[in-house]
């Protein structure tokens, strides 16, 4: 891509699946899974990086939807919420979300999991403010997150 | 909102990239990690005519040991800096500064090279490698110059780089034996952009601090070294009156904007405490 262009021909994975497409240079990725590849749990909120509602996995970390380009993703593997909930390797999250009422409308939910998630592969023993700390980029207005630092604290402790 | 529209180039080596900038001059940007640029140009308070993605030059990555530096490439992910044990060991100001920069999702993406291009004056990274005294590598088509952190920040995100130049690497002196070092901030909520900041880096002598360092990061429209509070700890143990001292000479020197949220009388308050804070570790 040493030509400056306005359309790009890129070809990555989501999801275990290799997908090949044309994209306007323009088109954030967290648009292009939505609207292209119609993988809505991704959601789009500020859009200038400070909600979290559009985290996704980039090689393996999470990363913001709306501050990176669908063409930067070009050879990536990508994983979305639905990938995640497939390969079942959030289910103790999503359980522990659902037992402790850690969401209501849902709209921050399936970053909340990819990002809770991340924390507990790096640390599966964190502190309450550990917790609340790794979550700061991702907004909930429902909750008031205690109940989300409950729903993480006790997949945490049971170890799962 | 989305981004205005724009064109967009992902050279493969520093040559290319070199080119596309002299191809397309002032209407060109470097793309690094994107964690500020991308939000700009989605809040449309940046347009850009073509986005130089350098994402995919392998010559901008990896922390490599030198005889007396360490050479970070520009494109080294905050979460990288956490990770390596070169950092660990050579440069453990900036690891312990990466907990401060924005959330984990940001880290993961956004680069040390990318902070330092744009120079924000409340950022993390521009304060500790000027604490650190590190050079910058400033690279063009027709050669490289290194910059002293000294004379890399010219004003609010104004920097020595020329528009035909790429930052392409950090080097920071690697840590003594005696170095002591701190780093902190204070924000309203946990990752936002500092009120105040203050990395402090020096050479613990026996029961004296030498050769400190003291950067403020959030008070000017640049980071800044606060030369009169430094002049007072040369060669100083941290007794509670030396840190009274050097308090008074913060609150003195800081010259901080004045604006409705957070009056310039707050952030030189916040100075003052932000320096007891860090030499009462220190002592």
């Amino acid at each position: 891509m040493t030509e400056a262009m306005k359309t790009a021909q890129i070809a990555f994975t989501v999801n275990g699946e290799a997908v090949e497409a044309s994209v306007p240079v323009r088109r954030n990725l967290v648009d292009f899974l939505r609207n292209d590849l119609e993988l809505t749990g991704s959601h789009v909120g500020c859009e200038h990086g400070v909600c979290g509602a559009c985290t996704v996995l980039v090689d393996g970390a999470i990363m913001r939807g709306c501050l990176m380009l669908a063409v930067q993703a070009d050879g990536c593997e990508i994983e979305t919420i639905e990938g995640a909930d497939e390969s079942g390797r959030i289910a103790a999250l999503q359980t522990a979300f659902h037992r402790r009422n850690a969401l209501q409308c849902g709209f921050c939910t399936p970053a909340m999991l990819l990002t809770a998630a991340a924390l507990l592969e790096q640390n599966g023993t964190p502190t309450r403010d550990e917790v609340r700390d790794y979550l700061s980029g991702n907004f909930c207005r429902c909750t008031g997150y205690q109940a989300i630092v409950d729903a993480v604290m006790d997949v945490a402790e049971a170890g799962v | 909102m989305k981004a205005p529209d724009f064109a967009y180039i992902r050279p493969d080596s520093l040559d290319e990239a070199f080119a596309a900038l002299a191809q397309y001059g002032d209407d060109a940007r470097i793309l690094a990690g994107g964690q500020t640029l991308m939000a700009l140009q989605n809040l449309r308070m940046a347009s850009v005519d073509v986005l130089v993605d350098i994402n995919r030059i392998p010559d901008l990555s990896g922390i490599h040991e030198e005889t007396d530096h360490i050479k970070i490439g520009a494109l080294v992910r905050y979460t990288a800096l956490e990770k390596y044990a070169l950092i660990e060991r050579h440069a453990p100001l900036l690891k312990d500064a990466v907990q401060f920069v924005a959330q984990p999702a940001i880290r993961n993406r956004g680069t040390i090279g990318g902070s330092l291009a744009l120079g924000d004056p409340a950022a993390e990274m521009p304060a500790c490698i000027l604490a650190l005294g590190a050079e910058l590598e400033l690279s063009a088509a027709d050669g490289t110059r290194r910059v002293a952190a000294d004379d890399f920040f010219l004003g609010l995100y104004e920097t020595a780089l020329r528009p035909d130049e790429i930052l392409t690497a950090i080097y920071v002196p690697k840590a003594r034996a005696t170095q002591v070092y701190a780093i902190d901030e204070i924000v309203r909520r946990r990752g936002d952009f500092a009120l105040a900041g203050l990395a402090i880096s020096g050479d613990a002598v026996g029961s004296s601090l030498k050769s400190v360092r003291m950067a403020y990061f959030g008070v000017a429209d640049r980071p800044i070294l606060a030369t009169s509070p430094m002049a007072i700890l040369e060669g100083q143990s941290l007794t509670p009156a030396v840190i009274g001292k050097v308090r008074e000479a913060v609150t003195g020197e800081l010259d901080p904007p004045d604006d409705p949220a957070t009056p310039a009388a707050y952030r030189r308050h916040l100075g003052g405490v932000l320096a007891t804070r860090l030499l009462e570790k220190l002592s």
